[in-house]
């Protein structure tokens, strides 16, 4: 466990006096028993089987269109020239900048000693994971030959004596998103471990307890188990701190290394990390709030869990609105031709024929957030709720206006068109969403969602014998 | 508490960490082998062929030059499969009623074409031209292996992109000289300079026996050719290579006499025949 | 050239004596299936003949990859099967082995095919009677590119769009394969004995009943078989009708003349063209199309080595001649006459008339100024009497024998001038009175295209009343559809024939192949009744021209065929005395009145005998930028006035007559007027023209052919969803296109540099390549010369074997087209100066497509070309995102054909084609590149053997040659002495958006226009506003 000094000790205990992350009134005991109960005393809530069921329905949905998108080919989405990348880059990137949340919290929190994270790391972890996954679908489907872009992007010794061509930001992000799942994956399995072990321990069934077992993998709890846990747990959070950093960094560069007007611009980096920790942070809201309500979970994710996250958002929040100013600002002072008709086509509803998208992201993304100055909102769960979901279609749009009215009108207005997405396009974006749910709705069911033990560390009994 | 599992399942458990790095080694070299595996490249496939046309008979006993039914390969990218017509040219006089030369004589009587299972056989993005490469001084055989020995045509290169680029990117390891000047003596100088122990006799002879036959054709539809070595020099006298016109140097290694041949043929750099479009269009 | 270059031309060129058709024997297994084939399913069956070994012989015979046919790795089906297995199965499907493929090699060789080597043969394109001079390359006894034959006397560079694309028409698998009577497949030989009964009881009557009814021609041949016919049967009677003709110049002629003259423009010596109404630069109107477009755009290159003409338009609607024009009056069509009548006045001493502006006293000044050296062009929608004004004028210019020569008429036609329309009335007449037992409709669809008052179809009780109906065409359609018999014919590719360019030098046309479908020319179908049966095109021919030409027969036939056309036969300049100077006013049908109609042929598919051709059919229209359909064109202020946006529809009312458009606004086009393309809207037409457009022949009278005024149009409910490529007006202010006046050129030669340019070679991130050795790829296009014409285009799709996806796939802007003409707008939106830019890839040399591939699929030669290779493309889209010229094109479908054999045959085996997923653009033609650079490495020049190169102009890329107007130039830009570099030191030579420093090896030519100073120009600088065309949707 961090070491902690004791001054930090008596801060803690002071202010978990009047805004405690643990609820009071809980013991080693107490913690394990409601966390363990969750996957294995409970059993399947209604509300569980219904939500599932419809995501996993949504989810088969998508995986017939992906069948017809292989037989008949990417035309079935509404992509053209000039405008090459569709819903599917879209949503890549939305989804991929919604895992960054969960590694902030488990790796970089971790580090800072932020205790609060304790309890929420777990399934905003989970929540990375599954995330990841849906963004790495689509650079795969959305390309024309996806059958060989599965393995021609990797540099695998093939026949054809050819490398991938390493100055492509396309390649990049090969490396960029499977270094981030694995690392994720490992992390969070890493930080299950002990849980698993509880569960285990607590299982009633021989066969549930074998299947945690061996997930488990021997955990014994014993001081040298918990020393290299401790140690690994560690180098892990190092491993997956820049990563945080660098992943979208790369993602920028897909745009940033082009000299499309609106792509073109050095202040992507920054601003798409900061945008991704963003919606992240409400993505994890919107899952936390109704869980802890559904769970009952309110004492161990508590108002100051709600109250921190939202701060962190709305900083993130101010970062990205920066950073929208800037582009608009960057394409006046530079006076270059392309970029001021870029913003003007973007904004101007007379002349660009998206600028609705545009102002609808300036009201979702920059206006509504600044509610997040009130306390009152950040404090009430029903208007963080909604807020964080107002945050989660402006990122989306974010990415929208980014891609496609950046695309559909470049250089030579003789080439210009326009995207009308298809209900193909509808289809595997909202399908994503039913993998996504049901993926995470599998976890809550099956994993303790909230880590015990690292709960445990927050109990004064914990602090005693530091 | 009770034990769940058998203590074994701890050692089993380490073993099946190292046993997932095993498989996903083993599956990755099975794939990379399987690619340039002869059941997808069809390398050293014997096609069955009506007739049975035997390359071992023709070229290697008859000693019939490759021109004769592959006309056009000097001319264009393709070599010219022999129309009938030229089959019985000779089987109008001999074999005339072999009963394996049936389906010839129907052709030619029906007027209906013969039809050969196509043995070398690129993708159709690959654009080759067998005359610029003869014309370059690529052998038949370098490509195409030792047809005299072959009764029935097989594929005995991968045909692979990696084995073209093999010799794209350093042709001087492969090209040969159309005409040779006949050094019998230049061999033998070779073989003086050796030390008596080395001197091998029986190769002279054998050597000299094939000099009659070696020197005189074009060696790239030589099929016998062999490249250049201390015991096989070759002297080449050179016409095109800039400032070296009209002069005669013999090699007794392929490295100087490649080098020597890009020069005379004016072969382009790897850098130009490795553009992709010199291949695909 | 050197010499081994020549004679390897002229190896190629070898003339056509021995028949080298393919593979006769799958054709004949053809023609069985065929003739057991019934009702429509001609064209299926013959797919079926797919699997039939020997039609794979025909496709794979003898040649290493069948034209290229690629799939992916595997076979198409093999894919599909794989695409049902689990995604990561189909990862593995490099792994899957090639299928089994097989040789067919020839039993007996013919002499000059060597497998791989095409060869080209001279032949000619009979377009509205007259011919057009081709090369037709020739691949393993299959046609598969048409050029221009430059060695022509009527002096064409290149050819035109329809020559280009009459490749398709011969492939097409919906061209009538089989003669039918009733619907029912029947044989020749049948048909051959249906006639016998009623010529035998034609005999008597001295075949008093028999009427022929063809297209326009200038046969000799024919024309001999048709006097021939005649004598034979004196009381018959022969009628021509062409929904698009030369009556108009022809009666103009009469009426000047007193005699049937046609005149001959010499463009290269008029400094001073006015055209009224006429469409000189369009194949649509003027048979002298090609010969126009070289001379005129000689004079438009802005080097300055001839002094730039100066074009005047007068036009009724948008056309790409007035797009050149340097002064553009839009008038109505039936002012267009009151205009000549007071320019004739004011030539002629008169003045004082102010109806047309000071335009009118300005043109009249320049050309009085300009005797001699300028030209008045009369259009052929414009009546009789405005071309009789104009060779009053060019008379009274002494332009006679300098810039127009006239000569008799090269059209066949029957005993004394009719008129098509009145000619057509005459049978109609005829018909009407019972008079006609035998009509045989030789060519042409009058059914389809007749004017509407003629009634001339299926409802006209007499007409289906005739006792036997004969049609011969390439097509069932509309007329077919009435006939009780329907002969195939041959396709010109397919057939012996000959006809006479402009020029009257006759031109023999040769065929290419077999007849596919054993198809029929005009010359057999005759021979029946010249009772010559069994008599091939071919033995009539030469029987013809034997008797043109006794003595030393042999070699002349020879040289014909190798030369294509007979030398020194071309019609000689005549004397001709003008009857009069002043001409009766045309009856004016209620002129100016109401809305006036103008009718047009479409620029692609002309009067609807193209309708089936996809490649047209795709093409989009040069200035409205419309494929697929026809539209009401108008301007704004009528659009406005009728409430009406783009693609809404409208109902026009003409005399009675009713007929829904959709609404197209276009700039330039005068006020209360609207044109209307001909030829849309087929009924019985193959697959392709199914449900493209409006027949708008329902609104077309024989009073009226060409522009009726005192129309109604108002608008009805409903949107019509045109497929536009092109939706922009203007430049937004950029400078893509640039031009200047000749004062303005001459002022500032670097005019066209004062916009953003390169920054310095130095100032890149992207590899810096060494271009100094070797050669390197460059081209050159001339915007001054570019007449818009959309040649190029159809040429460079039928070079690279590019797709045709559809309306709805270009509604969507999947286009893929590799080289589009851009089309922008200065001046003002009523009366605006166009500009064209052809836009091939444009070659960077720092190309932005390159390093963002993530697979290497796109990369830079050491030539300086960006290869595209379809194989290695995986389809991320990212470079053509990246491309800011958006030249690249993706395939998102399966957009070629693998399933039609025929077509098959047709593909230039020397490029890939392409399966779906992948990537395609323009490669500078880099086949042509390879196949000269081999053919160049293999040979030596000059004492010590050195190895050749490829010397200047050895390599034309597919829009370069098919150019007839010498814009494009493509070359090697190391060689300081190639056209090409000489023309890029030009000091108006730019690169489009070259301040993105991609360095393009495409360069443009700036336009040099050559205003009359006291009009006031286009102003060049000053943008249209731009008028969104169609509804915008949200995203």
């Amino acid at each position: 466990m961090v070491p902690q000094g004791p001054t930090e000790t008596l801060r803690e205990t002071a202010m978990q006096a009047d805004d405690p992350v643990l609820a009071p009134g809980h013991n080693f005991v107490t913690i394990t028993e409601k966390v363990i109960a969750i996957p294995l005393r409970r059993g399947t809530p209604l509300w569980w089987i219904g939500v599932f069921a419809i995501a996993f329905g949504i989810m088969n949905v998508m995986l017939l269109v992906i069948a017809y998108l292989f037989i008949k080919g990417v035309g079935i989405w509404g992509v053209n020239i000039p405008v090459g990348w569709g819903f599917a880059i879209v949503n890549f990137v939305w989804w991929i900048g919604i895992g960054h949340a969960g590694t902030l919290i488990s790796a970089i929190l971790l580090l800072l000693k932020q205790s609060w994270r304790n309890s929420i790391n777990r399934f905003a972890e989970a929540m990375t994971i599954f995330a990841v996954m849906c963004a790495a679908l689509f650079p795969v489907l959305h390309t024309g030959r996806p059958w060989l872009a599965a393995y021609w992007l990797f540099p695998i010794p093939l026949t054809m004596g050819v490398w991938p061509q390493f100055r492509s930001p396309l390649i990049w992000d090969v490396f960029a998103i499977s270094t981030y799942f694995t690392v994720s994956v490992l992390f969070w399995f890493m930080g299950l471990i002990p849980d698993l072990a509880s569960m285990r321990d607590n299982a009633r069934t021989t066969l549930v307890q074998r299947i945690y077992g061996m997930l488990a993998m021997g955990w014994r709890g014993s001081a040298r188990h918990w020393k290299r846990y401790e140690t690994a747990y560690l180098v892990l959070a190092g491993l997956s701190t820049p990563l945080v950093l660098s992943v979208h960094t790369v993602v920028s560069f897909d745009f940033a290394a082009s000299l499309l007007p609106g792509w073109h611009t050095t202040i992507f980096p920054p601003y798409f990390v900061a945008g991704a920790i963003y919606s992240g942070f409400a993505m994890v809201l919107v899952l936390a709030i109704p869980l802890r309500a559904l769970y009952g979970v309110e004492d161990m994710i508590t108002m100051r869990h709600l109250d921190n996250a939202a701060k962190v958002m709305f900083a993130t929040g101010l970062i990205v609105a920066y950073g929208y100013f800037m582009e608009f600002y960057m394409a006046h002072y530079s006076g270059n031709p392309w970029e001021i008709f870029m913003m003007t086509n973007r904004s101007n509803p007379s002349v660009g024929p998206y600028a609705p998208a545009y102002w609808a992201l300036i009201a979702t993304n920059i206006a509504i957030p600044q509610l997040l100055w009130l306390r009152r909102v950040r404090r009430t769960p029903w208007m963080l709720f909604l807020v964080s979901c107002v945050i989660l279609v402006g990122m989306w749009l974010e990415r929208f206006v980014i891609v496609i009215t950046s695309l559909h009108r470049d250089f030579l207005p003789s080439s210009w068109g326009f995207y009308i997405p298809t209900r193909y396009d509808w289809a595997v974006f909202i399908g994503t969403l039913g993998l996504f749910t049901s993926f995470f709705f599998l976890f809550l069911r099956l994993m303790p969602m909230i880590p015990a033990f690292e709960v445990k560390t927050l109990l004064p009994e914990a602090k005693v014998h530091k | 508490m009770a034990q769940i599992f058998h203590r074994s399942a701890n050692s089993l458990a380490r073993f099946s960490i190292l046993a997932v790095v095993f498989i996903l080694v083993a599956i990755g070299g099975a794939l990379s082998e399987l690619q340039r595996s002869s059941y997808v490249t069809r390398q050293n496939e014997v096609r069955v062929q009506t007739p049975p046309f035997s390359h071992q008979h023709h070229v290697g006993g008859l000693g019939i030059d490759c021109r004769y039914c592959h006309t056009s390969v000097e001319v264009t990218n393709f070599a010219g499969i022999p129309p009938t017509k030229t089959c019985m040219n000779c089987h109008s006089q001999i074999w005339t009623n072999a009963p394996m030369l049936e389906p010839v004589r129907a052709s030619f009587r029906e007027g209906k074409s013969l039809r050969w299972q196509r043995v070398h056989d690129l993708p159709d993005f690959v654009y080759f031209d067998h005359g610029i490469h003869v014309a370059k001084g690529v052998g038949c055989n370098s490509c195409h292996g030792d047809v005299d020995n072959m009764p029935l045509m097989t594929q005995s290169k991968s045909l692979l992109m990696e084995w073209c680029l093999d010799c794209h990117r350093a042709p001087d390891k492969y090209v040969r000289p159309h005409q040779v000047v006949p050094e019998r003596s230049g061999m033998l100088e070779a073989q003086k300079d050796l030390p008596p122990e080395h001197r091998d006799e029986g190769t002279i002879e054998r050597q000299q026996a094939e000099y009659a036959l070696f020197n005189a054709r074009d060696q790239v539809f030589n099929v016998r050719y062999q490249p250049p070595s201390a015991f096989n020099p070759i002297t080449v006298k050179f016409e095109r290579w800039k400032g070296h016109e009209g002069e005669t140097s013999t090699f007794t290694d392929q490295a100087s006499l490649g080098r020597a041949l890009i020069h005379e043929y004016n072969i382009r750099g790897p850098k130009e025949i490795t553009s992709c479009n010199t291949c695909h269009r | 050239m050197s010499e081994s270059c020549k004679t390897e031309l002229r190896r190629e060129k070898v003339n056509r004596l021995v028949n080298i058709a393919p593979s006769r024997l799958d054709l004949e297994t053809v023609r069985q299936k065929l003739a057991s084939a019934r009702g429509k399913h001609y064209w299926r069956s013959l797919e079926e003949l797919a699997e039939q070994p020997d039609f794979q012989e025909l496709l794979h015979r003898e040649f290493p990859r069948q034209a290229s046919e690629w799939t992916d790795e595997v076979s198409r089906r093999n894919f599909l099967k794989l695409m049902s297995a689990s995604l990561a199965f189909a990862g593995l499907t490099a792994c899957t082995r090639q299928p089994t493929e097989h040789i067919v090699p020839y039993v007996r060789q013919p002499e000059e095919t060597i497998p791989g080597k095409p060869l080209l043969f001279a032949s000619a394109m009979p377009f509205g009677g007259h011919a057009f001079p081709v090369l037709v390359k020739s691949d393993m006894g299959r046609p598969i590119k048409v050029e221009g034959n430059p060695d022509h006397p009527a002096g064409n560079l290149g050819t035109d769009l329809f020559a280009q694309a009459s490749l398709l028409d011969m492939y097409d698998p919906d061209r009538s394969q089989a003669v039918t009577v009733l619907g029912d497949v029947s044989t020749w030989g049948k048909f051959l004995e249906s006639l016998q009964g009623p010529l035998v009881s034609q005999k008597p009557l001295k075949g008093a009943g028999i009427r022929f009814l063809t297209e326009r021609s200038t046969s000799p041949t024919l024309a001999s078989q048709m006097r021939a016919v005649l004598l034979a049967f004196p009381e018959a009677k022969w009628h021509q009708y062409e929904p698009v003709n030369r009556d108009n110049s022809r009666g103009g002629a009469q009426m000047a003349f007193g005699e049937d003259v046609a005149a001959q423009h010499r463009l290269e010596n008029a400094d001073i063209i006015v055209s009224l109404d006429a469409n000189f630069l369009s194949s649509t109107e003027n048979p002298q199309f090609l010969r126009n477009a070289a001379e005129f755009g000689r004079r438009r290159k802005a080097d300055l080595k001839e002094k730039i003409n100066r074009l005047y338009v007068v036009e009724s609607t948008p056309t790409i001649t007035g797009a050149k024009a340097d002064h553009r009056l839009p008038l109505r069509a039936f002012e267009i006459e009151q205009f000549a009548r007071a320019l004739m006045a004011q030539i002629s001493g008169g003045g004082g008339d102010t109806r047309f502006g000071n335009f009118l006293s300005a043109l009249a000044k320049d050309l009085t100024a300009h005797r001699g050296s300028s030209v008045v062009i009369a259009g052929e929608t414009q009546p009789p009497v405005v071309h009789a004004l104009a060779h009053a004028m060019n008379d009274a210019l002494g332009n006679a024998g300098r810039t127009v020569v006239y000569t008799d008429s090269v059209e066949v036609s029957p005993e004394g001038f009719r008129g098509c329309v009145d000619s057509l009335q005459d049978l109609n007449n005829d018909i009407q009175a019972g008079k006609v037992d035998l009509l045989m409709i030789l060519g042409g669809n009058p059914v389809f295209d007749a004017p509407a008052d003629l009634n001339f179809n299926e409802n006209n009780q007499q007409l289906m009343k005739v006792p036997l109906r004969v049609h011969v065409g390439l097509y069932q359609n509309e007329t077919s559809n009435i006939c009780q018999w329907h002969v195939n014919q041959a396709h010109y590719l397919e057939s012996w024939s000959d006809a006479r360019t402009f020029d009257g030098t006759p031109t023999i046309i040769q065929p290419l192949i077999d007849p596919l479908y054993s198809g029929r020319t005009m010359h057999e179908v005759l021979t029946a009744f010249s009772n010559q049966p069994g008599l091939t095109s071919y033995d009539l021919l030469r029987a013809y021209w034997q008797g043109q030409h006794p003595g030393d027969f042999e070699n002349f036939w020879r040289k014909s065929l190798h030369d294509g056309f007979v030398p020194g036969m071309g019609l000689q300049p005549r004397q001709v005395t003008l009857r009069s100077r002043d001409f009766p006013a045309t009856s004016a049908r209620s002129a100016g009145s109401g809305i006036e109609i103008v009718f047009r042929p479409d620029e692609n598919i002309y009067d609807g005998r193209f309708a089936n051709n996809g490649w047209l059919q795709e093409l989009p229209k040069p200035l409205t930028k419309l494929t697929w359909d026809n539209a009401a064109v108008m301007g704004l202020n009528l659009a406005q006035k009728l409430d009406v946006v783009s693609e809404d529809l409208v109902e026009i009312e003409l005399r009675g007559r009713k007929l829904k458009l959709p609404v197209w606004i276009e700039a330039g086009v005068p006020d209360q007027s609207v044109t209307v393309q001909l030829g849309y809207g087929r009924t019985h037409a193959g697959r392709v023209a199914q449900g493209a457009g409006v027949n708008t022949y329902r609104l077309r009278l024989s009073d009226a052919m060409q522009f009726a005024s005192g129309a109604k149009l108002g608008k009805v409910d409903g949107h019509y969803q045109l497929a536009a490529t092109h939706h922009h007006h203007n430049m937004e202010g950029r400078a893509l296109v640039r031009a200047a006046t000749v004062k303005e050129f001459e002022e500032n030669p670097r005019f066209a540099h004062q916009e953003l340019e390169e920054p310095s070679p130095g100032e890149t991130l992207y590899f810096n390549y060494d271009y100094s050795k070797g050669y390197q790829w460059g081209m050159a296009i001339d915007t001054g010369s570019c007449i818009g014409c959309n040649t190029c285009v159809v040429a460079c799709q039928a070079e690279n074997n590019i797709p045709v996806v559809g309306k709805f796939e270009v509604t969507r802007g999947r286009e893929m087209h590799w080289l589009r003409v851009d089309r922008y707008y200065t001046g003002t939106y009523e009366n605006p100066k166009t500009h064209f830019q052809p836009v091939p890839c444009m070659q960077c040399e720092q190309a932005p497509c390159e390093v963002v591939c993530p697979v290497a699929a796109t990369v830079h030669s050491t030539e300086g070309l960006n290869d595209m290779v379809y194989n290695r493309c995986v389809g991320t889209r990212y470079c053509s995102n990246n491309c800011p010229y958006k030249v690249r094109r993706f395939n998102f479908f399966l957009y070629s054909d693998y399933d039609t054999p025929v077509k098959k045959l047709m593909n230039n085996p020397d490029v890939t084609v392409r399966s779906r997923g992948v990537m395609e653009k323009c490669t500078y033609c880099i086949q042509r590149i390879t196949r000269a650079r081999i053919t160049a490495e293999k040979e030596f020049v000059g004492a010590q053997h050195a190895y050749r190169e490829i010397e200047d102009g050895e390599v034309k890329t597919a829009c370069q040659q098919s150019c007839p107007a010498d814009a494009i130039v493509f070359g090697n830009i190391n060689d300081r002495n190639s056209r090409v570099s000489k023309l890029k030191a030009q000091p108006y030579n730019y690169s489009l958006l070259a301040d993105l420093n991609t360095r393009p090896r495409t360069t443009y030519l700036a336009e040099v226009m050559n205003t009359n100073d006291e009009l006031t120009g286009p102003d060049l600088m000053k943008e249209v506003e731009n008028k969104v065309v169609t509804q915008e949707k949200e995203g």
